[in-house]
């Protein structure tokens, strides 16, 4: 693993939504294998930094690069980031008038003009991975959430990203239907998958992250590996934000 | 005990039997009393007048007809018209909603309000007016017949229509007919063939483009090999208007362009609540994926749109069926315009009144059928 290539580099990245200051000088360096785990409580900013990796939001000031290439208006650059660039979504997003095949070998087809043959090839093969595969010609209507969650997961990882966003990706499901996913997502990372998560998991940001960073009121406020981030929390808001979802 | 549920169950049949009977004794009353006035009249009744000669003009048909055929034939012409004006307003209406639709909700401030505006005008005016409006702006603007504007030679442009040459068909024009059915035939097996293609390839053929050249040039081709087999029949100048050619007149452009309009304004709106009820998500997923805008518009955003339009397009469509109707107001000769000609003649409204509703009964639940079966197609399959 090549730990010394940075391939998202934030920069004084600042943010509003209208008045209201949503992300403050944010710099964040990500190495290419690296799994980095986003905290914070709600209304901190942090699934507006991982939307802003891929362009979904647009930010005011300050530079985000990604493999290389900056996120401009450029629409070319754009394109060519999130050919690269997964993203697994809190409510799923799958397309509901789609079977889970269409839905995974819609973007291989249509973004990466892939025959379509070998793009069924490749979605059945991620389906088994995520261990779905039967459900292969539902609608995603028809599956649990954890299901559908796994589904998106196949779907994100069919464009053979050299990174993976996951914003809250198991915020939305039952209780029970948490460890499948994440199951999924620990997988993912032993394969030395680049991964920035925003998570209240903290039993997976403890056993997984190489680094956790701690946001608060559109701040980061620390960052640390995770043993240190647990065991010798820095600042006040960190411990208790920290008191707060441990201690239940 | 036995016959008290007896006496439970008689009570409700005899009130049922009273009410029935009630229903068919007003029927026969009404039935004997329009009789009876019909005949003090001298009114026929029955469908025969179908087969008595006409005698009127109709100055607009699509079918072969003169004075001297049946009233049965000048219906069928009032229908044909009807048939013809509706499936053309209801294709030209769709595309302008949908364009209208997707502008309201454009994120180009200027499109947006004028979308608006355009919405918001001909939904609150009453279509009447708008019909009015579109024949007299028409007639105004159009010069009379010896200023006709003529923006090609044979084209005649002026307040009775638009008069263009009537193409004549000659001996060896079935062979243009043929190269047209080969080169749709080619079309379809090229369709095919890229679908292959890029099923197996990643990268189809540019089929449109083959299958345009194909469907233009073999026609083309065939015409001048078997000799330019089409004569034309140009309008001339006679009197005050222009005989021979084909016409387009402008009752049936201001029919057509008054219907177009206030149904775009209904559709368009169908158009923007189905593009505003798919999830925000469903953007996020599609772009974060590479999705071309295009594509995201087409196989993902637009799918999901027509779940939410088709019901309530089904009622503009067949609103616009009966609003066609309308016709008769600027004088287009559609089937109740006909129709009420012929009752001004012979005095039988009641069966030209079954037979105009008959008629738009039979449109409008074919076309509603045809509309239920796209929204099967569409419908989502949840658990």
């Amino acid at each position: 693993m090549d730990m010394s290539q940075v391939v998202i580099d934030v920069k004084g990245l600042n943010k509003w939504y209208g008045e209201f200051h949503v992300l403050k000088n944010i710099d964040l360096e990500v190495h290419k294998g690296e799994r980095i785990v986003i905290c914070g409580p709600s209304g901190s900013g942090k699934s507006t930094l991982i939307r802003c990796m891929n362009r979904l939001e647009r930010h005011q000031e300050g530079t985000i690069t990604v493999d290389g290439t900056e996120l401009t208006n450029n629409l070319k650059g754009i394109e060519k980031i999130r050919r690269e660039v997964g993203m697994v979504f809190q409510n799923f997003n799958l397309f509901p008038h789609m079977t889970v095949l269409e839905n995974l070998t819609l973007a291989p087809v249509w973004v990466r003009r892939m025959p379509r043959r070998e793009a069924e090839a490749t979605a059945m093969r991620y389906l088994e991975r995520v261990r779905i595969a039967e459900q292969a010609g539902k609608y995603p209507g028809q599956l649990s959430g954890g299901q559908q969650q796994r589904v998106a997961i196949a779907r994100a990882l069919c464009m053979s990203p050299n990174i993976l966003l996951f914003d809250e990706p198991t915020s939305a499901l039952d209780p029970e239907m948490i460890k499948e996913v994440l199951d999924v997502m620990v997988s993912l990372a032993e394969e030395d998958m680049t991964m920035v998560c925003v998570t209240h998991e903290m039993g997976f940001a403890r056993t997984v992250a190489d680094r956790i960073i701690f946001m608060d009121h559109g701040e980061i406020v620390e960052q640390n590996s995770p043993e240190e981030f647990f065991s010798n929390p820095q600042y006040d808001r960190t411990k208790l934000f920290l008191s707060q979802i441990l201690h239940h | 005990m036995q016959a008290f549920r007896l006496k439970e169950q008689l009570v409700p049949i005899l009130t049922q039997t009273l009410v029935v009977g009630a229903i068919l004794y007003v029927a026969l009353l009404l039935f004997q009393n329009t009789q009876a006035n019909l005949e003090a009249r001298n009114i026929a009744s029955g469908f025969g007048f179908l087969s008595v000669e006409s005698g009127m003009p109709i100055n607009d048909s699509l079918l072969a007809y003169a004075p001297a055929d049946t009233y049965g034939r000048a219906f069928l012409v009032g229908i044909v018209n009807t048939l013809f004006v509706s499936a053309l307003s209801i294709v030209l209406a769709t595309a302008l909603g949908v364009l209208v639709g997707v502008a309201r909700v454009s994120a180009n401030w200027l499109v947006a309000r004028l979308a608006a505006v355009y919405v918001e005008l001909f939904r609150n005016i009453p279509l009447l007016l708008t019909l009015f409006f579109c024949y007299s702006t028409l007639l105004a603007f159009l010069p009379a017949p010896r200023q006709s504007l003529s923006p090609l030679a044979g084209v005649f442009i002026n307040n009775r229509g638009v008069f263009a040459p009537r193409p004549h068909w000659l001996d060896g024009m079935g062979w243009v007919v043929l190269a047209l059915g080969l080169a749709a035939i080619g079309a379809v097996l090229l369709a095919r063939r890229s679908k292959r293609l890029r099923d197996e390839t990643g990268r189809g053929l540019p089929a449109g483009w083959i299958s345009l050249g194909l469907i233009a040039g073999l026609p083309t081709l065939a015409y001048f090999l078997a000799g330019r087999p089409i004569d034309f029949d140009v309008p001339t100048l006679h009197g005050f208007n222009f005989k021979g050619g084909m016409v387009l007149r402008p009752e049936f452009t201001a029919l057509l362009t008054g219907l177009v309009l206030y149904t775009a304004a209904f559709i368009g709106e169908n158009v923007r609540s189905g593009i505003q009820s798919v999830d925000k998500g469903q953007l996020d997923a599609a772009k974060a994926l590479g999705l071309r805008p295009g594509s995201i518009m087409r196989k993902v955003i637009l799918p999901q749109t027509l779940r939410v339009c088709i019901p309530a397009t089904t009622n503009d469509y067949t609103s616009l069926v009966k609003n066609s109707s309308l016709a008769v107001a600027i004088g287009y000769p559609d089937m109740v315009s006909i129709g009420g000609t012929i009752i001004g003649q012979n005095d039988q409204a009641i069966e030209v009144i079954g037979l105009w509703m008959a008629v738009y009964l039979t449109i409008n639940l074919v076309l509603s059928l045809g509309m239920n079966w796209c929204n099967a197609k569409v419908r989502l399959v949840e658990r």
